[in-house]
């Protein structure tokens, strides 16, 4: 480690790996509520259950890249962090309000928690995603500012690279982006419209700046490759990114009574969406072989180039999928939706997340790489969790044309819950994978305590 | 790639192309909001409404529920419940208001909510000028959802 304060990332990632965790748990609860109804009814109902997953996701992914920043940063500019003291404060600050609002879910009905939080005041709560109590979207905001504030001035009194630029870039917008959560109009659709620049201008947005310049950083880190080459596929893929993005908002507006014409708009600009990923797949394999050392943390490696490709199995193929509007019009909020929203956060930004933590923790834990046999087993991990996710996906999947065939597409359409009974077998399956999924969580989580001998460091070994 | 397409280009597409895509999405935007009022229903959106949509909000009925085909996917759509249920407020108040403390064994069931009639009201409301929003081809595709 080059700068004493890039230690700071280490809360954060364990505190993002534990709610990980609790992320999981709820996942699996939900997935048997899918087959066992009242499992757990009336205590957790099924909408806690998923409002503590979806939320404690977007909690640890925001742990992880707040922690990824403060790791990356400083050596980025090299100095010191602007503030350490300010980053300590906020890490306490964020994971005290987090759990706050977790428990405040489970513990109490949500329309109390909407009560006793006075949502009435600046009605925000019980969107989708955008759950949290108003009070904690304000806290995330703060958090957020001092985040951006501690990043931003350590990379400008700093040496400024395009890999910190373009981080900087992604993490303001997603600050400035988060501010719609505040709007919330009675007209519904108004509401729907501008619910999207949070949730497809982070997802299909902004976040792919953040995650484009992480992958490229542990890129540049593991393959010693020239970073002037590793830049300019950094500045094509969010270029791509971003012009596929924008107007791609257009494919969540088919059906919410906005004008017709985003149904063109928004297929063929989200049917480009594929291609910055796609650029990241081949930007990914090409930079690894024309690697300049052999980097002993072969797992940060391998999360890396998996990262890349389940992002655009994840985000690209399975997004297209169900993207033009005449395909939409039928698969538009049933099972497929939701299979392509766990490959595509999975692949996309678990990943990158933990391709981050795959290469940072080692060091910040006083080694260049974490031994042969930790990372035999965190490989292991890697495998059982991004075969069972396409696994998840894939059972989805086929709950979902299954599901468009018998409620929407067949000549007698059966109502919604004797579509669920018939396609029960699937939700099954999905809940058997989701289990192994469960079970590759904790290997990796063991995998930061085995003990062996230390690598062998073969510094800058260069490939004849 | 390495002599033509230098790093320089590779930046300049990337803000240019993402402030040009930005302001044409901002001047869609301003567009489909002064076209909406033809579709939205806003005329419908009276008190009672508003106070359904709060209501359908504090008590996180999109966990379960599609509502335009946005949601949970564990629960039916109810952009067109007021269609389906035979185009009856009173049908609608009464399935919610039926529905058994302690779930029904085995089986998915929406919670009782305990609502008071005026809530029931405004609930059912809400729900009926959800379904009176113009959706392009008339989605979803059948009364089903």
């Amino acid at each position: 480690m080059k700068y004493e304060s890039q230690s700071i990332a280490k809360p954060y990632f364990i505190a993002a790996i534990g709610l990980f965790v609790g992320q999981i748990l709820f996942g699996v609860i939900m997935g048997l509520q899918y087959v066992i109804g009242d499992f757990l009814f009336p205590e957790i109902p099924f909408n806690v259950a998923r409002m503590v997953h979806t939320n404690l996701l977007i909690v640890w992914l925001l742990f992880g890249f707040m922690g990824s920043a403060y790791f990356l940063v400083p050596e980025e500019s090299e100095r010191e962090l602007y503030a350490p003291w300010l980053a300590k404060l906020m890490f306490w600050i964020f994971l005290v309000a987090g759990a706050l609002t977790i428990l405040g879910y489970l513990l109490v009905p949500y329309a109390t928690l909407a009560e006793i939080t006075m949502n009435d005041l600046l009605p925000t709560m019980g969107r989708e995603f955008l759950e949290q109590p108003t009070i904690t979207k304000i806290g995330i905001v703060i958090v957020a500012l001092a985040f951006i504030f501690n990043i931003g001035m350590t990379i400008l009194t700093g040496r400024k690279t395009v890999i910190s630029l373009v981080l900087l870039t992604g993490l303001v917008g997603l600050a400035v982006f988060f501010l719609f959560s505040f709007y919330n109009p009675h007209n519904l659709v108004l509401d729907k419209y501008f619910w999207w620049f949070v949730v497809h201008l982070w997802v299909e947005g902004v976040w792919e700046l953040i995650m484009a310049s992480l992958l490229a950083y542990v890129l540049i880190k593991v393959t010693g490759v020239d970073r002037e080459v590793i830049e300019k596929w950094l500045y094509i893929i969010i270029a791509m990114a971003l012009i596929s993005g924008i107007i791609g908002t257009g494919h969540h507006f088919f059906w919410i009574g906005a004008p017709g014409y985003w149904q063109w708009l928004g297929s063929i600009f989200s049917a480009l969406e594929p291609i910055p990923f796609f650029i990241m797949t081949l930007f990914a394999f090409n930079v690894v072989n024309k690697r300049r050392r052999d980097h002993p943390n072969k797992a940060a490696t391998l999360w890396a180039l998996g990262t890349a490709v389940m992002a655009f199995l994840g985000a690209g193929v399975w997004g297209f999928l169900h993207t033009l509007a005449p395909v939409n019009f039928y698969t538009h909020g049933t099972q497929v939706t939701a299979a392509h929203g766990h490959m595509a956060f999975y692949g996309a930004y678990v990943m990158v997340v933990l391709t981050m933590i795959s290469y940072s923790m080692p060091i910040m834990r006083g080694q260049k790489a974490a031994n042969a046999r930790a990372q035999v087993m965190e490989m292991w991990s890697f495998w059982l969790m991004t075969v069972s996710m396409v696994f998840i996906t894939l059972f989805l999947t086929g709950a979902g044309i299954l599901q468009v065939y018998l409620q929407r597409y067949s000549d007698e359409p059966l109502s919604f819950m004797a579509t669920q009974d018939k396609i029960e077998i699937f939700y099954w399956m999905r809940e058997g994978a989701g289990l192994i999924f469960l079970i590759g969580l904790i290997v990796y989580i063991i995998s930061f305590f085995v003990k062996g001998e230390e690598v062998v460091l073969l510094e800058d070994r260069v490939k004849s | 790639m390495r002599e033509t397409f230098t790093k320089g280009m590779a930046r300049n597409i990337y803000y240019g192309g993402s402030v040009f895509f930005f302001l044409v999405f901002i001047g869609l935007t301003v567009d489909t909001v002064k076209r909406i009022p033809q579709t939205d229903n806003r005329e419908n959106l009276t008190e009672e409404v508003i106070a359904g949509k709060r209501l359908w909000e504090n008590n996180n009925c999109i966990g379960c529920h599609t509502l335009l085909g946005e949601g949970a996917y564990f629960a039916p759509e109810l952009g067109n419940v007021y269609t389906r249920f035979g185009e009856s407020t009173e049908a609608i108040k009464g399935f919610i208001m039926s529905r058994p403390a302690d779930g029904i064994p085995g089986r998915r069931s929406m919670p009782q909510f305990n609502f008071s009639d005026q809530e029931l009201e405004e609930i059912a409301q809400f729900l009926k000028y959800a379904d009176g929003i113009k959706i392009a081809r008339d989605w979803p595709p059948n009364i089903q959802g």
